[in-house]
C-alpha cells in the first residue's frame, strides 16, 4: 500500500512551505489594509481572494484529469498549505465576537454573513474560471 | 518574530492536513465535518488567547499562536469551496449547513474562549 499523503514527509514538507508563505502573506495584509471603520477589511480580503484562488486551483486541477504526482504537489502546496493559512476561519469568529460584544449586532452579522457569502462568490468564480480556460478541451 | 511567526502558520496548516485526512479515514462521508471541527477548534483557542492578552498577556503570544498557528489551523478557503462543491453535486442542505454551520459554530467557540478567558482572570 503506497504512503498516504498525509504520512509522507515530502508531502507534509511542501503543506508546511505553503502554509507559512500563506501566513506571512496574511499578516502582510493586515499590515497593509486598514480597517474600515468597525469592519475587520484585511481579513475579508485574504477571505475572499483565498476562496478564488482555491476554487480556481482545485478546478482546474480537477480538470486534467486523474491526479499525478504533480497533481498532488500543487492542491498540497498551493492549495492545503498557501490558500488554507492564506485564509482563516478563526480571526473571522473572533473578529465576530468583537463587534458582538461591542453591541454592534447588526454590523457582526453583516460581516460574518457577508464573509461567507463573498467566499462563496469569490470560490464559484475561482472555479468559473478554470472552467472557462478549459473550455474545448476533453474534462 | 516573523520567522516564529511563519513557522506557526506552517504547523498549523500540517495539523489541518493530518487531522482532517486522519478523520475521513475513519468516517468517511461527503459533509466535511473534519474541517468544520479544526473551524471551530481553532476559532476557540483563538478566543480564548485573545482574552488571555486582553488581560495582559504577552502580545508576542497573540501573534505567534493567534495569527500564526490558529490562523494556519483554521481555514476559510474550503470552506468556500467545500460549500460550492456540495452544492453544485445537488447536496443542497449540506452545503447551506456547512456555510452556516461553520460560521455559527466559529463564532460561538470563539466566545465561549473569550469567557473563560475573561473567567480565568
Amino acid at each position: 500500500m503506497p504512503t498516504p499523503p498525509h504520512r509522507d514527509p515530502r508531502l507534509l514538507a511542501l503543506v508546511a512551505a505553503g502554509g507559512a508563505l500563506g501566513t506571512l502573506a496574511r499578516y502582510g495584509t493586515a499590515r497593509l489594509v486598514p480597517a474600515a471603520g468597525a469592519w475587520p477589511l484585511a481579513t475579508l480580503a485574504v477571505n475572499v481572494a483565498g476562496s478564488f484562488l482555491l476554487g480556481l486551483l482545485l478546478e482546474a486541477l480537477a480538470r486534467r484529469g486523474p491526479e499525478d504526482a504533480r497533481g498532488t504537489a500543487l492542491r498540497l502546496g498551493l492549495g492545503t498549505g498557501f490558500c488554507g493559512g492564506f485564509t482563516t476561519f478563526s480571526s473571522l469568529a473572533v473578529e465576530v465576537d468583537g463587534l458582538l460584544s461591542d453591541g454592534t449586532a447588526g454590523t457582526a452579522l453583516a460581516y460574518g454573513a457577508g464573509s461567507v457569502a463573498a467566499g462563496l462568490l469569490a470560490a464559484l468564480a475561482g472555479v468559473a474560471v478554470a472552467g472557462s480556460r478549459h473550455r474545448g478541451r476533453p474534462a | 518574530m516573523i520567522l516564529l511567526l511563519a513557522f506557526a502558520g506552517g504547523l498549523g496548516a500540517v495539523a489541518r492536513f493530518v487531522v482532517d485526512a486522519e478523520l475521513r479515514a475513519r468516517r468517511p462521508g461527503t459533509f466535511p465535518l473534519p474541517i468544520l471541527l479544526v473551524n471551530v477548534l481553532g476559532s476557540f483557542l483563538l478566543g480564548l488567547l485573545t482574552g488571555l492578552v486582553r488581560d495582559g498577556a504577552d502580545d508576542a503570544w497573540r501573534l505567534v499562536l493567534g495569527v500564526g498557528f490558529c490562523g494556519g489551523f483554521t481555514t476559510f478557503s474550503t470552506t468556500s469551496v467545500d460549500t460550492v462543491r456540495l452544492a453544485r453535486s445537488g447536496h443542497v442542505r449540506a452545503a447551506v449547513g456547512n456555510a452556516a454551520g461553520t460560521l455559527v459554530l466559529a463564532v460561538a467557540a470563539g466566545g465561549v474562549g473569550l469567557l473563560l478567558a475573561a473567567a480565568a482572570s
